[in-house]
């Protein structure tokens, strides 16, 4: 494959902490053509032929394998739309990387959209991790709207993690999942904005089979003028147990909004929502701070051990 | 060595209006060695710690450290001139773990072994503890012992306990005094710990009593406690329980 450049490499170390290509399957997609891709003797990446983007097929039984599908974008100006499709096998156990950096050294936006649609076989396990990175001195924004559909078959479990710490200035994640008897879904956000910084997210899960569950978690800083809006919304339709979390500390003249909803159409439905917004406490300053630590550098460990 | 001249500290009161003053006109060296401050709630005990750390910057008077002026020192400088102090009331922390404060106690780096002698001392299993985050899953014990583990780990000249022993559960007292002992015989300095009890104020080398925000008495333990203990003087806070051989049951019974 192609070599990866200075500004590849960073944005691949940021998004999916690898230093080389990794090891095992992979493709990565950069300024909206293919670098590199790898397939194994059980996972297969496939070019889709009616839009762009790939299907990613994991046989049934792949246990402890990895596919990192990283997108770069370094091209100033560059808007795309990326449809990805996931079908994993019965009793898996598999770790999915997926995540997006954009450097943007120009003064045009930088788009990348993506729609990621999972369909997780009887008893599979993964571990889906998604970062997002946006970085360049240019004046051109960098926007990323995710979106991910989930379908759980039964007895399956997926793990979600979603990281975007610096640099996106406008943000729209969209996350769905249905889930069938004995299935469950952990979602984990963490979201640190700043400046004019915009990112919404929105989460809806339904849990459709009996001994279903979601639980949903979210922590975020919202910085100087930034604003967060966090949705979620879980649907009980069956014997089932949903929890979601939505935990922000505000801070300068941000804007947070929780709107935490929950529906119930089964008596054995037992849903729980919590949400919390507020500044970081004075006391937790203090207390860093008789311990050497300068206001700065205090507010940043307790930032940093909240987004950890 | 500490010294406070002429310390006041007034602030406006929430109800009338009016400035009140919570510490007046106090002056006191402090040299090495243990002081225990005692005296009534709402005497001034805790607002005269945070006078010292830096918490409250005082209406009135100076505070010296080792013969420097620190009235006007931010919290950080007094920190790093050697001052410490353990919160009555620990502060819990989302995200942060036992290990990551006690790394910042002890200055930026910490060795597991080190990090087990500090928490052994307060009665903690590193193994179990050291990964925990400081938030609500801990108890109001395990955090005050953490917060003594932290002073521990800080080594400095100067460390003030705020009511150590208040929320000590399933822990005995003498380990409590262990440690004060200890850091002292490592760190040298001076030790001030706020309480009331009579188990601490008996390991004092002197003894401040301080009620309506002056000080009462002040001097060597033999000639301070034996007032105190005959009630003599203004004291109504001391507990003199002798059921305190088992603090344990005495603060599930209360």
């Amino acid at each position: 494959m192609a070599q990866l450049n200075a500004i590849q490499k960073s944005l691949l170390e940021n998004i999916a902490d690898l230093h080389e290509v990794p090891s095992g399957a992979y493709n990565i997609r950069s300024d909206g053509g293919m670098l590199g891709r790898n397939t194994t003797a059980n996972i297969d990446i496939v070019t889709k032929t009616d839009k762009p983007g790939i299907d990613i097929i994991i046989k049934p039984g792949t246990k402890n394998q990895s596919v990192h599908i990283p997108v770069l974008i370094t091209q100033t100006g560059l808007k795309e739309m990326v449809y990805n499709e996931f079908f994993i096998g019965e009793d898996c156990d598999v770790v999915i990387v997926a995540g997006c950096g954009i450097h943007n050294a120009g003064d045009e936006g930088s788009e990348h959209s993506g729609i990621h649609t999972f369909h997780v076989g009887k008893n599979s396990k993964v571990k889906y991790v998604e970062k997002h990175y946006g970085t360049g001195e240019g004046t051109g924004e960098r926007v990323m709207n995710p979106s991910t559909e989930i379908y759980m078959a039964e007895g399956s479990h997926l793990e979600m993690e979603t990281i975007q710490i610096e640099g996106i200035n406008s943000t729209e994640r969209r996350t769905y999942a249905k889930v069938e008897d004995g299935a469950s879904i952990v979602i984990k956000e963490k979201i640190m904005t700043h400046d004019r910084q915009v990112a919404t997210t929105d989460f809806k899960a339904e849990l459709v089979g009996t001994g279903s569950s979601a639980d949903i978690c979210s922590r975020s800083v919202a910085k100087d003028n930034s604003k967060q809006t966090f949705r979620s919304n879980i649907i009980g339709a069956a014997e089932c147990k949903g929890h979601s979390e939505c935990d922000a500390i505000i801070m300068d003249h941000a804007i947070v909004e929780a709107i935490p909803e929950l529906t119930a159409s089964n008596i054995d439905a037992s849903l729980i929502h919590e949400a919390a917004i507020g500044k970081i406490a004075g006391e937790q300053l203090i207390k860093l701070m008789t311990l050497g630590l300068t206001e700065e550098e205090a507010e940043e460990q307790i930032i940093t051990g909240f987004l950890k | 060595m500490l010294e406070l001249k002429n310390v006041s500290y007034l602030v406006d009161d929430e109800d009338d209006g009016n400035r009140k003053e919570i510490i007046k006109n106090v002056s006191l060296t402090i040299e090495d060695g243990f002081v225990a401050i005692t005296g009534p709630n709402g005497g001034g005990k805790s607002t005269l710690a945070k006078l010292i750390a830096g918490i409250y910057t005082p209406t009135g008077g100076q505070i010296l450290f080792n013969n420097e002026d620190i009235t006007n020192f931010s919290i950080t400088e007094r920190s790093k001139k050697g001052i410490t102090f353990a919160f009555q009331q620990p502060v819990r922390f989302k995200g942060l773990t036992v290990k990551d404060l006690i790394t910042i106690a002890a200055g930026g780096t910490l060795s597991f072994n080190d990090a087990c002698g500090y928490l052994s001392e307060v009665g903690l299993c590193a193994k179990e503890y050291i990964d925990r985050e400081i938030n609500a899953s801990l108890s109001g014990g395990e955090l005050k012992r953490i917060e003594i583990a932290m002073a521990i780990a800080r080594k400095t000249p100067l460390t003030i306990f705020d009511e150590p022993e208040a929320g000590i559960d399933l822990w005995s007292f003498q380990n409590l005094i262990h440690v004060f002992e200890n850091i002292h015989d490592k760190a040298g300095g001076s030790i001030i710990i706020i309480s009331h009890q009579e188990r601490i104020l008996n390991i004092a080398d002197k003894i401040l009593v301080l009620a309506g925000g002056e000080i009462q008495a002040y001097g060597p333990k033999e000639e301070v406690l034996p007032g105190l203990l005959k009630g003599t003087m203004t004291n109504p806070a001391l507990e003199q329980d002798e059921s305190l051989e088992c603090p344990t049951l005495l603060g599930k019974m209360k």
